[in-house]
């Protein structure tokens, strides 16, 4: 069964499921964070890929990787349409993470705004994967909207609080048929690890790796962690109890017909 | 020990001496500075009251070293944990603040440090600033850039590799109208992926003008949130309308700019007051303003030109740093700019700290970033310095210098929606 475990967004298959982020750490880093992470996609800002001559973070994704190109900066569903088209243009593939925010502070994706946006990139044929806050309703209304997964935030980004958000992520995780791709505040391969555990499709993490001290390996530590959730989710995981004991004999044990 | 900032020029006429005299020792000759002069808009804010209420109860001899331990071990940083930070009581713990700063800074900015570069297009300026090189008192040669020299500049900043630009102008709406710094960002959208504006105060109109124009950002250095204080250093002008040069980040925003930029001038007053209205003005216009992009500077005064003795007092450096741990302890997603003002050794060090955005290549001069970045002689006239700069590394230094510092240097992370 794991042999054959793809990830599948959009009909393009990924074997892994660990998605990094490019936008907080020396563009040197990126290939050799890739490799120990064994990504298969990488996000970056069309905003920062914008640029002149100078340097290019695009020159630094090697080849072979997806690009996942957010709308970081877009306000309303308008401007992140008109982001993602640029990142078209810079030719950065069909893919596109819808971010849209109207809060500097917490930078909390605006649920309503990337529901507009979803609909309308979906039908311009991007694969279209929604930066979100988990909340089933609008996850359902980005659904119809044409996303081709959803990406629930587990706590405000850059906190690396982590799973803040669990009971919601896993109501999404339950209820939608979509990949759920949880992004935003996974803080330790632990935390990724509980979340694939969950059933989560994959992990997005970018300021866990900035902030570590090495991060080729914590890059390698959550590619491992993300692997062992998948396979014990996978493999059917054992009734956890939350608290006391269970008695072993069977409390129908009596019943003899 | 305060500033001698008073200097007699030879070149006045004994009108204007005094008149300048006059201005500088009787305060009844002067306007009031709390009230609107005609043409400025007055809008409706509660920003200024929250800010100045905060400003004035700050006495910040009450704060011990267990109100500084509380601080740093409390997360997130409330106000009263920010007053514990700026207090004396926090200087013992400058290193574990800076340990606290780089963890948020890292957390919300990554490794990546912005570089930009100011250009000055004009220096004419309607003001009598005590501080300011750029003073109607103050005898230096003076120039209005032209269309055609402002995009000779741009390009020549352009070639150096530069993205990001701000736009800076004296104060004088005479001569450097709304329009003429509009047709400037025109041309500017040309050269640069983002534009900035660092301009004399203007109406929410005019604000949507600019942007209109291409400029998406905003400086207005409050200089003094004292207001008394304030009075006695601006003596002249429209510059000296308190209130109206408060609320300028407001009125630019509701003119539809992405973001605004705050500062007071440290060394002009109290600057742990100071430090704490500058970043109080930026909390409580987050809250009214969540979707605007926010950032922070801390000038120290500097020598100018006819006055090499103005220096930042009791705002050493590490009061300085003191302050910038503090506001990203309190401020973890805002911006800090840290200008050539102060030493390469300076800002190499804060940005591993605090600071997100530094420039290079800097004049603070008019029309001489050829004859400064090729070495070009060049026939033309110059337009004298606001102050006296510090760090004058050129684009690729400072780019160089910070990937060996381990960080990123970002040139541009915009785009003009």
């Amino acid at each position: 069964m794991i042999n054959n475990d793809k990830l599948v967004i959009g009909g393009h298959e990924f074997n892994s499921r660990f998605i990094l982020g490019s936008g907080k750490y020396s563009m040197k880093l990126i290939e050799v964070a890739i490799k120990d992470a064994g990504a298969e996609i990488i996000t970056l800002a069309v905003r920062r890929a914008n640029t002149k001559e100078h340097e290019n973070i695009l020159d630094y994704i090697p080849e072979g990787i997806t690009l996942l190109p957010n709308t970081s900066g877009a306000r309303n569903a308008e401007e992140a349409v008109r982001i993602a088209r640029l990142a078209r243009e810079l030719g950065c593939g069909n893919f596109v993470k819808v971010e849209i925010m109207r809060d500097t502070k917490y930078l909390l994706p605006d649920n309503q705004e990337t529901i507009k946006a979803t609909e309308i990139l979906a039908n311009e044929g991007f694969v279209v994967m929604p930066y979100m806050y988990p909340d089933l309703n609008a996850a359902r209304d980005m659904v119809n909207a044409g996303a081709a997964a959803i990406m629930p935030l587990a706590s405000p980004i850059g906190s690396n609080k982590g799973l803040a958000t669990k009971e919601f992520i896993q109501i999404l995780i339950d209820e939608i048929d979509l990949p759920i791709i949880v992004d935003a505040g996974i803080g330790r391969p632990s935390q990724a690890c509980e979340a694939m555990e969950m059933g989560a499709a994959a992990i997005m993490a970018n300021t866990a790796l900035a902030t570590a001290g090495d991060l080729p390996l914590m890059a390698s530590a959550f590619r491992q962690a993300i692997e062992a959730g998948r396979k014990a989710y996978l493999s059917g995981l054992g009734r956890v109890l939350t608290r006391g004991a269970s008695a072993s004999d069977p409390l129908t044990g009596f019943l003899h017909d | 020990m305060e500033n001698q900032f008073f200097v007699d020029s030879e070149y006045l006429t004994p009108e204007a001496l005094a008149k300048k005299h006059r201005l500088e020792t009787d305060p009844s000759s002067r306007k009031n500075h709390m009230e609107y002069l005609p043409g400025m808009e007055v809008i409706e804010s509660d920003v200024c009251a929250s800010v100045m209420a905060q400003m004035k109860s700050y006495d910040y001899s009450k704060y011990t070293i267990a109100d500084v331990k509380a601080a740093l071990a409390h997360d997130p940083c409330t106000i009263e944990d920010f007053k514990a930070l700026l207090s004396p009581a926090a200087e013992p713990f400058l290193e574990q603040m800076a340990q606290r700063a780089r963890l948020e800074t890292s957390r919300h900015f990554g490794n990546t440090v912005y570089l930009f570069t100011p250009l000055y297009i004009a220096n004419y300026c309607e003001n009598y600033c005590v501080y300011c090189g750029f003073n109607c008192y103050n005898h230096i040669n003076r120039m209005k850039l032209n269309m055609e020299q402002i995009e000779h500049e741009m390009k020549v900043i352009a070639d150096s590799g530069m993205e990001e630009i701000l736009i800076l102008t004296g104060e004088s709406r005479a001569q450097s109208d709304v329009k003429y710094i509009g047709e400037a960002c025109k041309l500017a959208r040309k050269y640069f992926r983002m534009v900035g504006l660092e301009i004399y105060p203007v109406n929410t109109d005019e604000y949507k003008y600019l942007h209109e124009c291409g400029a998406d950002y905003v400086t207005v250095f409050q200089e003094t949130y004292d207001a008394d204080k304030y009075e006695t250093l601006h003596l002249l002008g429209h510059k000296r309308v308190w209130p109206y040069r408060f609320d300028a980040q407001e009125r630019a925003l509701r003119g539809g700019m992405r973001g605004v930029a705050f500062s007071a001038l440290l060394g002009l007053s109290d600057f742990r007051k100071d430090a704490l209205a500058s970043a109080l003005h930026v909390y409580y216009l987050q809250r009214k303003y969540p979707h605007a992009e926010m950032s922070l500077s801390c000038p120290r005064l500097r020598p100018i030109i006819n006055n090499d003795k103005i220096n930042p007092l009791d705002v050493g450096e590490k009061q300085l740093c003191q302050v910038l741990c503090a506001y990203r302890i309190f401020l973890p997603y805002v911006g800090i700019t840290v200008s050539s003002r102060e030493s390469a050794e300076f800002r190499n060090g804060i940005v591993k700290i605090a600071a997100t955005k530094v420039s290079a290549g800097v004049s603070t001069g008019i029309g001489d970033h050829e004859s400064k970045y090729t070495g070009k002689e060049s026939d033309a006239l110059q337009g004298d310095e606001q102050f006296e700069i510090d760090d004058n590394r050129s684009l690729d230094k400072m780019y160089k210098d910070i990937a060996e510092e381990g960080l990123q240097p970002v040139l541009n992370d915009y785009l003009y929606v």
